[in-house]
């Protein structure tokens, strides 16, 4: 069943008196507990993919379908909820808060977007703490933790609220290769215990391999 | 709301620096608004009792017309027994009102025998006079220590320091008083210096004084007349109140042409230290004004600088489902923090400095009376106000950093190196 279903979709963005076309003509379906990756050079249109499905961006034209809803019709505050509601992000440079420790940065989507209870929140953020295995770096700050802690802690706030899809762009490119790995086999664990869908971007050949489905973008076109 | 209170609060301190120096620009602007209110406030306080509770009254009664020829000191403006007794029962009905008490206001020729001067008098009933002005005996000078109900008796009048000094007079020696009555006759009498007073600020505190009794009979009145009435309350501070339920009351009184027959004037109508008074005024707006820039600059400049600083992590809560109205708190939440920092703090240091001023005296002289104290306060309301205006301000500057904030697109806010 599909959980990502896109039409005929393009980008394209306007530089100047110059468009540039992103992405052309794209026609995807990406199933539920899917773990699928987007490779392609740099430029390829891997990121604007991405921030499509992701809610973060608007097609210039075609259909998008998130867990059949036509998101692509959403204004600014439907497209938050609806992220907050279906969707956790992964970023290649963390982006972890700095201001809250690896417990609260998991916790934020839980107060600030689900307004979950503190017992439940509580109870919640212990669990995935330990499926990503940092329940003994909870306390610390961003900048204490190394690059891989720092991920694993994004993993965990990206399925915390227990999202459909998680998108993750260029989750490993600021890592090592052993990091690398662990983070990629990380997702693919979480989406084996809690049925996520994930789709992330990589050109890293070997991070590829550990993809289950793999589609190749060129010049803003599926190959 | 707690937790937008407790993000607010480490994104404030993770820049300390920044943090610290504009809190103590505002922290700054807070305590110089205290202390300026307070030693301004005190001293116009101190001031407005010095001329209503020695020489003005708080409140004044003539007949229609009196005050807009106070200079010549008219006597066909005067009140007779029976319009006297009205304004009595007038001012016994309002239990706001503490006294009040009878003058005459007069012209006179004042000899020593030797030579001869102009002197403007006031006749009072002393006994009268204390408990509408207690502070009238301060600022005289006697030969022995008089009760304040008796500073004169019949046959005794008080004259004014520079004058005694022009007219070599001093306290207990003899002088002719002689004086016009409405009618143009001429009469004189035989008085006694029993004391010299200071001047103070205005025309009226050049006035010499002596009894109503000898006044009448000097100006040569068959019944009982005086000039003024003046009116002391319990509560200063209900001043307006008071005088606009007197005055709504005596425009009833219609004389013979129908026209009003009394007026009634506030102090501050009747004493060139009022522009004083509205000068100070103008000076602690001018100072919370200038505290309200301060507020507004040093809060936008922060909260700008904080939202350009932070527009990746701006784009991350928003991509991961933060709606715009709770980025907006949280940026206003800073602003509203750093400006209640700010305030607990200046309020402190204010109000510290307010105690110290109390402990370390400031005195100073005005007239005869060489040791006047100040003693700064601050009311809570004058607090409260102050305090309200930074917060408001401080949530006020914040509001476009944060609606643009708020407003940032996730796909540009997370490309934004």
């Amino acid at each position: 069943m599909a959980l990502v279903q896109i039409e005929n979709v393009s980008k394209i963005y306007q530089t100047g008196e110059v468009e540039v076309a992103a992405l052309s003509d794209i026609n995807l379906s990406i199933e539920k507990s899917s773990f699928v990756s987007f490779v392609g050079p740099s430029g390829s249109g891997k990121t604007t993919m991405l921030n499509l499905i992701g809610c973060l961006d608007m097609p210039t034209q075609g259909k998008i379908l998130v867990d059949d809803r036509q998101v692509g019709n959403f204004n600014r505050q439907e497209r938050a909820v609806f992220r907050g509601d279906v969707i956790g992000f992964i970023f290649q440079s963390f982006n972890l808060f700095p201001v809250l420790t690896a417990f609260e940065n998991i916790e934020y989507p839980l107060v600030m977007i689900k307004n979950e209870p503190e017992n439940k929140r509580k109870e919640m953020i212990l669990n995935v703490l330990d499926s990503v295995d940092m329940l003994n770096q909870k306390d610390k700050f961003p900048d204490q933790l190394s690059g891989g802690q720092k991920q694993r802690i994004a993993v965990a706030r990206a399925l915390v609220t227990q999202p459909k899809l998680v998108m993750a762009d260029e989750p490993t490119a600021n890592l090592d290769k052993a990091s690398s790995i662990n983070v990629i086999r990380l997702m693919r664990d979480m989406k084996d215990k809690f049925g996520t869908t994930f789709i992330f971007s990589t050109h890293d050949p070997r991070i590829m391999e550990e993809a289950e489905i793999i589609h190749t973008l060129v010049d803003g076109k599926l190959a | 709301m707690i937790r937008i209170f407790k993000i607010a609060l480490r994104n404030l301190l993770r820049y300390k620096r920044r943090t610290l120096l504009t809190s103590l620009l505002i922290t700054f602007g807070i305590v110089l608004v205290i202390l300026f209110s307070g030693l301004a406030g005190s001293f116009k306080t101190m001031m407005i009792g010095q001329i209503t509770d020695s020489n003005l009254a708080q409140m004044q009664i003539h007949k229609k017309g009196y005050v807009s020829s106070i200079d010549t000191m008219p006597l066909n403006l005067t009140l007779d027994i029976k319009r006297y007794k009205k304004i009595e029962e007038l001012l016994s009905s309002h239990t706001e009102i503490l006294a009040w008490a009878p003058r005459i206001k007069l012209n006179a020729m004042l000899s020593n025998f030797t030579d001869t001067t102009n002197i403007r008098l006031n006749a009072i009933s002393p006994e009268k006079e204390v408990l509408v002005c207690p502070d009238v005996g301060t600022r005289m000078t006697f030969d022995k220590k008089r009760e304040p109900g008796e500073l004169l008796t019949p046959g005794e009048v008080i004259i004014p320091e520079k004058l005694a000094k022009g007219m070599k007079l001093k306290i207990g020696d003899p002088i002719v008083l002689v004086a016009n009555n409405k009618d143009g006759s001429v009469n004189g009498l035989n008085f006694t210096i029993a004391g010299i007073i200071e001047s103070i600020l205005g025309p009226q505190g050049k006035e010499g004084y002596m009894h109503i009794k000898d006044a009448q009979e000097l100006l040569r009145m068959d019944k009982p007349e005086i000039i003024e009435v003046a009116i002391r309350l319990h509560d200063f501070d209900k001043l307006d109140k008071v005088y606009a339920a007197v005055s709504s009351k005596l425009v009833g009184f219609i004389n013979k042409k129908g026209m009003p027959e009394f007026e009634i004037h506030t102090w501050d109508k009747l004493s060139p230290f009022s522009n004083i008074a509205k000068m100070i005024d103008f000076m602690t707006i001018a100072m919370k004004i200038i505290m309200i820039a301060i507020v507004l600059i040093s809060i936008l400049n922060v909260m700008m600088m904080s939202v350009y600083e932070r527009v990746r992590e701006i784009g991350t809560m928003s991509a991961i489902g933060t709606s715009p109205g709770k980025i907006m708190s949280l940026f206003l939440a800073e602003g509203l923090l750093l400006g209640l920092i700010s305030t607990i703090i200046g309020n402190i240091i204010g109000l510290s400095g307010i105690g110290v001023l109390n402990i370390y005296k400031i005195r100073f002289a005005f007239g005869r009376q060489d040791n006047l104290l100040l003693a700064p306060s601050v009311n809570l309301t004058e607090l409260l106000w102050v305090s309200g205006i930074v917060l408001f301000i401080s949530v006020f500057a914040s509001l476009q950093p944060a609606y643009k904030a708020s407003r940032m697109e996730p796909v540009d806010a997370l490309g934004h190196v």
